[in-house]
């Protein structure tokens, strides 16, 4: 039984010292780093301060907060709608669109920026067909606040699809039938039953999206290098800039960023829960 | 009879807007010409053929490929035998998994980052050595949640009570039992975190750098050189994922009817 212990405690041990060293280390080494003052050496609140002193960083925030609920509004109204259809589909249609759902949900990062760039970038395939056409496009460009909001509507769809799609599997055919007997319009049912049964897992789901927006960087990154004024483009400015490089003001912003997602991080939680207890 | 309701619209146009850049990347990087006419002027693989020809483009998949192949490698060997003894040997602990899970989530790549340098940068370890630990911790939602789900399809439980009422000791019965029979679970997992992997650009980026040039940082250094080159490697790119995914779902049904099997 000793031996069957040993056994036990050597398959959990390499795990641990992995997640020791390339996670809690970091983490509280970097904590600890956005207490220092520049270069370490004293204890110090002034990251902090400068953070909520200075508007340029207060502005990445307020750009950060505004992008991400942005893209995950218009993600999350889309994927409702579209989610509710694939469950609609027959089963083998169903599977196919989810692995097309699935596989567009890898595509984002350089690769996304850039496919964007070919499309709407400035002699873009849609842009020069616009101009051919005789459509004025107004003053869109995609470099600009509305073009990122357009790719980060494209990470958006696929993640809040898949999230919300089981979701729907909550609300049973006999309700509608239910409701048909009693008078009810399928207006009157989404309405009335269906959205208050979905909303906890449309709000959930609206969290882990703005999570995810709010920690994007490599989009943003490859479209303009950091011009972008966001708080991940930020943070990777003053950790890895070569002549600016301030890490313990870098360590302040990240800290911040982390607390924005562990609270959104908690609050899908806390709805997931509630979601369960209205199954059960 | 079908009536297009708000749902079908929605449906169609969040589709179209999916397909529309991978449709343009697609034409772009086979177009000779593309830059007055709507449509291209002519069709050639003549991108693909000079890209396949470059050495440090070949030098760049080959990178990525060790790096995130060898990368799952490890964290399957390290995290598939500690989730399974957690699972089921010590049940309680599996709230500390879901914290860490909560915990990997909350610090995305530019976050960890900035951990990962003050920790290890100037201490003469390998940053891409850091960089993979990293990407090891990374993975562990994606590897506990297909472990756990594969453990208790097969009531690994009660699997390893008869196999050590039969004599076998519990190392034997993990190897001989458990492995063989949740390795679809685990290799969907395995191919899932290949893929992100694969497309991983922040953490490598900013650790590492030109000094350990994936597809990834290839392809950012070559956005601005040609638009043609840029697509042919995107392309590519996509085509590899479309293959991982595909066997994903090829193991994932595999994975079912051998369910089902057990269920009859």
């Amino acid at each position: 039984m000793k031996k069957g212990n040993a056994l036990l405690l050597l398959a959990v041990i390499p795990f641990g010292t992995f997640v020791v060293l390339f996670l809690l280390v970091p983490v509280i080494s970097m904590i600890w780093g956005s207490f220092q003052t520049d270069g370490g050496g004293a204890f110090t609140i002034a990251q902090y301060k400068e953070v909520l002193s200075n508007p340029y960083y207060f502005q990445a925030f307020q750009n950060s907060v505004l992008i991400s609920f942005l893209s995950s509004a218009i993600g999350i109204i889309a994927a409702v709608f579209a989610a509710y259809a694939i469950t609609r589909t027959p089963k083998h249609v169903r599977e196919r669109l989810l692995v097309i759902t699935n596989l567009t949900s890898n595509f984002a990062g350089i690769p996304l920026a850039f496919a964007f760039i070919v499309l709407l970038g400035n002699s873009g395939v849609f842009t020069l067909l616009c101009k051919q056409l005789g459509i004025d496009l107004g003053s869109f460009q995609l470099y600009s606040w509305t073009g990122l909001t357009l790719i980060y509507v494209y990470f958006q769809l696929p993640l809040a699809v898949m999230l919300l799609y089981p979701i729907y599997y909550g609300i049973q055919e006999q309700w509608k039938e239910a409701a048909e007997l009693l008078g009810a319009t399928s207006t009157i049912f989404w309405l009335r039953i269906g959205l208050p049964v979905l909303l906890p897992g449309i709000a959930g789901t609206f969290s882990i999206l703005f999570a995810n927006a709010m920690g994007a960087y490599a989009s943003a990154y490859a479209l303009t290098g950091s011009t972008y004024n966001l708080v991940p483009i930020r943070i990777g400015a003053l950790v890895s800039g070569d002549i600016f490089a301030r890490p313990e003001l870098g360590s302040a912003l990240a800290v911040l960023l982390g607390m924005t997602l562990v609270a959104a991080l908690l609050l899908n939680e806390w709805l997931t829960r509630k979601i369960r207890r209205n199954l059960s | 009879m079908r009536r297009m309701n708000p749902s079908h619209i929605s449906f169609v146009l969040v589709l179209t807007y999916l397909f529309l850049p991978v449709a343009a990347t697609l034409i772009y990087s086979l177009a000779t010409e593309w830059n007055k006419t709507v449509l291209p002027e002519g069709l050639t693989l003549k991108w693909f053929a000079e890209l396949f020809r470059d050495f440090p483009f070949l030098q760049a998949l080959g990178r990525s490929f060790l790096l995130s192949g060898l990368t799952t490698v490890a964290a399957l060997i390290v995290m598939v035998p500690a989730i399974f003894v957690i699972v089921v040997y010590a049940p309680r602990l599996e709230r500390w998994v879901q914290t860490l899970v909560m915990m990997t989530y909350a610090v995305p790549g530019v976050i960890m980052a900035v951990g990962l340098l003050r920790t290890y940068s100037g201490t003469g370890i390998p940053m891409i050595l850091v960089t993979a630990g990293a990407y090891v911790v990374g993975l562990l939602p994606f590897i506990y949640q297909g472990t756990r789900n594969s453990l208790r399809t097969i009531h690994a439980a009660s699997l390893m009570e008869a196999a050590e009422l039969l004599g076998a000791s519990r190392g034997r019965a993990f190897v001989k039992i458990i492995v063989p029979n949740i390795m679809p679970g685990i290799l969907v997992a395995g191919l899932l975190s290949f893929s992100i992997l694969f497309g991983e650009f922040v953490l490598v980026n900013m650790l590492v750098g030109g000094r350990f040039e994936t597809l990834q940082i290839y392809l950012y250094a070559k956005l601005s050189k040609s638009g043609h080159i840029a697509s042919a490697i995107t392309v590519t790119y996509f085509l590899f994922m479309a293959i991982i995914s595909g066997l994903a779902v090829k193991f994932s049904r595999g994975n079912k009817a051998t369910r089902k099997e057990a269920a009859s």
